[in-house]
């Protein structure tokens, strides 16, 4: 068929040849039977019929007609585009903006959201969870596992090949300066439950996971490039982690992180000794597993249930309630979805008011080819055949501007990325790859038919006569209200973006004008490592901490100092449940409240204000009675109107304050009031207001039982009010707190104003977009309804010619146009505004700290659009007014 | 003139099965250019069939695409080139097809027309 095409002019002139010979066969005929030359001329081509006919529906025997007919198509629309370059270069723009930024977009979910994990085989690999009865599972969610839970299932399962991981984070001592690093501790199946082959060495052996073997080591790639250079010759080297030598085996593969980021060094689970990985009580095992070959979901989510059971028959002080989980593993990304989809729909939106433009001014141009189009259809041309010629020219028009999109997509999505605020998850997962050009693709072409449908549809076939009789300048009702359709549909979207972009900004000066609690200038927070010596003796911590802080406050510049284990705005979480008397029967059912242990100077060094009694002081120790502070918040949910100074709060979870103990005791005698303090907007300016849990209590550093000063440790961090700018001491403090031994390191260094505008990124962050795609929308609605406006008012000069050669002055005019454009504008507006109240409803569930869509924002929004698009309309109806009567009425 | 066409193809789906059929016939004694082969039809029906010419080259051009007949180029004593169409293996075949289909329908229509002679068939 295709060579029949190619040949197709040959074959032409054959089958004239043909035809002609049958004609001059039947005139010889004619002749014998004794005709004249001219009459059996006459006679033959009569006979035959429509010789044009009958060679057009030979051709249509041929095949391949549609290509034919296609490249006709594109080669006439080419022709229109070059005569109109104007109307292409808007349109390509406007498309290439749309398809452009929606292609950006997708790119970020296809990446982070969409495209499976990057190891082989992804949909065999499966995350196993706990979730415990009676929890309140909007707080505690899915829990991981306990070690000891995951051995059982590991040893039990016969659909699950599987494998453990416990993120830890300690001081690296050598080689090189002291470091605090993140490692994970595994078990040896990892790797090769992953299927991912080391870059270098070997993985753990299953005889090195057990206590008392010899401590061995597995390098993240990117720790091995930056300390070690790359060199290969690091196999059997040693480092020291947390005051033990290992030796390393191996390094893993480049960029492979499976929670969060990219760990510095691997370490075998098994070997470590600690008490939290020996109880059923504690969790912090994931656990990652891979379906054995043949066996199924279901299987592995039976089994593990089945053990999940046993479990909790066979240890009942730990795991009763508790059942195990099996899902497909998804790649962590944490809430970043809604955005992600939010910020699509948002440009998604701009895409369509993009195509609306583009299909207006299409449409203009059909009308004002009707009669081109009627004269067509009078020639013998069927509907089909024009629309599919009017498909081909806005697939055209699609493709290109799709084409121009995915350039300015690849150039803008680097960028892009940079500027997003925070990080991003599997940010490296991010690309132009096939899956995000099918997608251009698809939305090029759909844009194309979206935009070419109209102009299309409005074929004219029916009342071909009266199109050509009539003559250009009158025209058909429906495509006034196509056009007015348009603007409507337009101005509808530009309101949802436009209330979406109030909405945000509206919360964003609600959230930066709140109170954050504390006092966030001159104030610098960052962790810090006690030196692993001091660590491993919990009876020299306290001493350990006093001479830190007792060093800081040495540092020029710095005021006061003091030591806390969560910092607000950086959501560190410790929740425990509570209650107002001695009997708690249910302790899951528990309120909770957020719990924080603090050295004496923590009010003073926040700025904290103290509403009634005292904060701690030094007489708060270990032996004295157990005292909490509390924010007003939980002195309201907990007690009420009463006073709350002197009241007793139980908290079970919380580990008593015994001198000697030496085992997790629940505390049976409770944490006396001590004191009020003012709430602090723990969970960052933004969110707080919506927080799960918003109470929060402080207890003394010091009545932290020595068992768990170990573990406390681990987590503080310090703050530090300075008299100077708070980054000038940085370096100092640094020096200083090295400590005797040298290897104290800070680490995550903050000020806290830098934490409280980043409590507000992401919400800046999308202020930013959606002012920017609000702009472009009501920028695009103007232009949109400039071009409609101009063209209505172009086909009306007749009309209002006569009108003012009646009597009509030129403001009357002036108001005709402007009433128009006034109620389509209005009732954009209208619609736009039902769809933008469902807008913000979604809006107030995916981003934190929206306020309620309020009157305030409809009221700056609407007017400024009404203005807008009123000026759009201005020039059209202006020129309307000048028109001039005597020269509109002669055109008629 | 859309219309027109129109009334031309309707032309060719009445007599599409038996034009085919004739075609192949036709063809099956000798190979004939396309005027010969209209005029052998005319005279061998005893001029009662006329074939429309408007119909008879889209057929003989669809016929040679589905493989049925072949054609080439041949110069003539008394003048043009003619083109000659000629029956394939693949058109004798068929040509049997039509032909057995061609002989149930018209043997059905006489039962339908002869009811009393279909009685006596046992």
């Amino acid at each position: 068929m295709k060579l029949a095409f190619w040949r197709r002019g040959q074959r032409n002139e054959e089958l004239q040849e043909e035809i002609q010979a049958h004609l001059l066969f039947a005139e010889r005929e004619a002749l014998e039977t004794g005709m004249m030359k001219k009459e059996a001329h006459h006679r033959a081509r009569r006979e035959f019929g429509n010789v044009a006919v009958a060679e057009e529906v030979t051709r249509d025997m041929w095949g391949g007609r549609w290509l034919l007919d296609f490249l006709q198509d594109v080669r006439y629309a080419l022709r229109t585009f070059r005569q109109r370059l104007g109307f292409v270069a808007v349109a390509l723009l406007t498309l290439a903006l749309g398809i452009g930024a929606t292609t950006v977009m997708f790119s970020l979910v296809n990446g982070v959201l969409l495209k499976p994990l990057p190891y082989p085989q992804p949909n065999r690999l499966v995350a196993v969870n706990g979730r415990t009865d009676g929890w309140n599972s909007k707080i505690y969610g899915e829990q991981k596992l306990a070690y000891l839970d995951f051995l059982d299932c590991q040893r039990k399962s016969h659909s699950l090949d599987m494998a453990a991981l416990v993120y830890q984070s300690g001081t690296l001592s050598a080689p090189g300066d002291p470091k605090y690093v993140d490692y994970f501790e595994i078990s040896p199946e990892l790797f090769s439950v992953l299927r991912v082959p080391l870059a270098l060495g070997r993985a753990f052996l299953p005889e090195e996971d057990k206590i008392g073997t010899t401590p061995v080591a597995i390098l993240g790639y990117s720790f091995w490039q930056r300390r070690f250079g790359g060199k290969a010759d690091v196999l059997g080297s040693s480092i020291v982690l947390e005051q033990k030598h290992y030796t390393i085996v191996g390094v893993a593969p480049a960029g492979f992180k499976l929670y969060g980021d990219e760990p510095e060094v691997y370490a075998p689970l098994g070997q470590d000794p600690a008490g939290y990985l020996h109880n059923r009580q504690a969790q912090p095992a994931h656990v990652v597993g891979r379906l054995k070959p043949g066996a199924t979901l279901v299987q592995a989510q039976e089994e593990i249930a089945l053990t999940g059971s046993q479990l909790a028959q066979a240890f009942p002080d730990t795991n009763k309630g508790r059942s195990l989980l099996v899902k497909r593993l998804q790649p962590p990304v944490g809430d970043v979805g809604s955005t992600l989809w939010l910020l699509l729909g948002a440009v998604g939106l701009v895409l369509l008011i993009a195509c609306v433009n583009v299909a207006s001014l299409m449409l203009a141009r059909a009308v004002s080819r009707e009669r081109e189009l009627a004269m067509r259809v009078a020639l013998g041309a069927s509907r089909g055949r024009l629309v599919r010629q009017c498909l081909t020219e806005s697939a055209l028009l699609g493709i290109a501007g799709g084409l121009l999109g995915v350039m300015l997509a690849t150039v803008g999505l680097n960028p892009f990325v940079k500027f997003w605020p925070g990080d991003l998850p599997r940010v490296e997962e991010v690309q132009v790859d096939w899956r995000v050009l099918l997608f251009a693709v698809g939305v090029s072409v759909l844009s194309g038919l979206l935009f070419g449908m109209a102009p299309a549809w409005r074929a004219p076939v029916r009342e071909v006569e009266k199109i050509l009789r009539a003559g250009a300048r009158t025209m058909a009702g429906s495509s006034r209200r196509l056009h007015s359709a348009f603007v409507t549909s337009e101005i509808a979207l530009a309101i949802v973006l436009l209330i979406a972009a109030g909405m945000l900004g509206r919360a964003l000066l609600h959230a930066s004008s709140l109170d954050p609690g504390i006092n966030i200038r001159s104030l610098l927070v960052m962790r810090v490592g006690l030196s692993p010596a001091t660590l491993a003796d919990p009876a020299r911590i306290p001493a350990g901490w006093q001479d830190l802080l007792d060093r800081a406050r040495r540092v020029p510049g710095v005021e006061s100092v003091t030591a806390v284990d969560i910092v607000p705005m950086r959501q560190g979480n410790n929740q425990v449940g509570y209650s107002t008397s001695a009997d708690i029967s249910q302790k899951e059912k528990l309120p909770v409240v957020l719990a924080s242990s603090a050295t004496p100077d923590y009010l003073k060094v926040m700025g904290i204000p103290l509403l009634e009694g005292r904060f701690f002081d030094d007489h708060d120790r270990l032996g004295s009675e157990p005292v909490i502070v509390v924010d007003d918040v939980l002195a309201q949910s907990a007690f009420g109107r009463q006073d709350a100074l002197g009241k007793s709060l139980w908290i079970p979870e919380m580990p008593c304050p015994q001198p000697n103990g030496n085992k997790f005791v629940e505390c049976s005698a409770p944490y006396k009031v001590i004191g009020v303090v003012r709430h602090v907007r723990y969970w960052g300016l933004a969110g707080d207001d919506q927080a799960l849990v918003r109470a929060q209590l402080y207890y003394p550093f010091a009545q932290v039982a020595p068992p768990f000063l170990t573990r406390w440790s681990q987590l503080m961090s310090i703050a530090v009010r300075t008299s100077v700018p708070p980054l000038t001491v940085v370096e100092p403090l640094r020096k200083e707190l090295r400590g005797a031994t040298g290897d104290q390191v800070l680490y995550q260094v903050h000020t806290m104003q830098e934490l409280a505008h980043d409590s507000l990124a992401l919400q800046s962050f999308l202020l930013l977009l959606f002012g920017v795609f609000a702009t472009l929308a009501v920028v695009l609605a103007c232009i949109g309804i400039y071009g409609v406006l101009a063209y209505l008012t172009g086909q009306r000069v007749p009309e209002i010619g006569l009108r003012m050669a009646l009597g009509a002055s030129p403001t009357t005019v002036m108001w005709l146009v402007l009433r128009q454009s006034l109620g389509i504008i209005l009732l954009g507006i209208g619609i736009g505004t039902a769809f933008a109240l469902a807008t913000g409803r979604a809006m107030e569930r995916l981003v934190e700290g929206m306020q309620p869509i309020s009157l305030s924002t409809f009221a700056v929004t609407i007017p400024f659009l009404v203005l807008a698009a009123m000026v759009a309309s201005y020039l059209p109806a202006r020129r309307a007014s000048r028109v001039d009567p005597m020269n509109a009425l002669r055109q008629e | 003139m859309a219309s027109r066409k129109e009334r031309y193809q309707n032309r060719t789906e009445i007599l599409q099965g038996t034009l085919d059929l004739l075609i192949l016939q036709t063809l099956q004694w000798a190979p004939r250019h396309g005027y010969a082969l209209s005029k052998a039809i005319r005279t061998n029906s005893g001029e009662i069939l006329k074939v429309d010419t408007g119909s008879l080259y889209p057929a003989l051009h669809r016929l040679e695409r589905k493989g049925w007949i072949a054609s080439e180029w041949k110069r003539s004593e008394v003048g043009p080139r003619l083109r000659i169409y000629s029956l394939t293996q693949k058109g004798k075949r068929q040509l049997m097809s039509e032909r057995s289909r061609w002989e149930r329908l018209t043997a059905a229509i006489a039962g339908i027309l002869n009811p009393a002679e279909k009685e006596n068939v046992p």
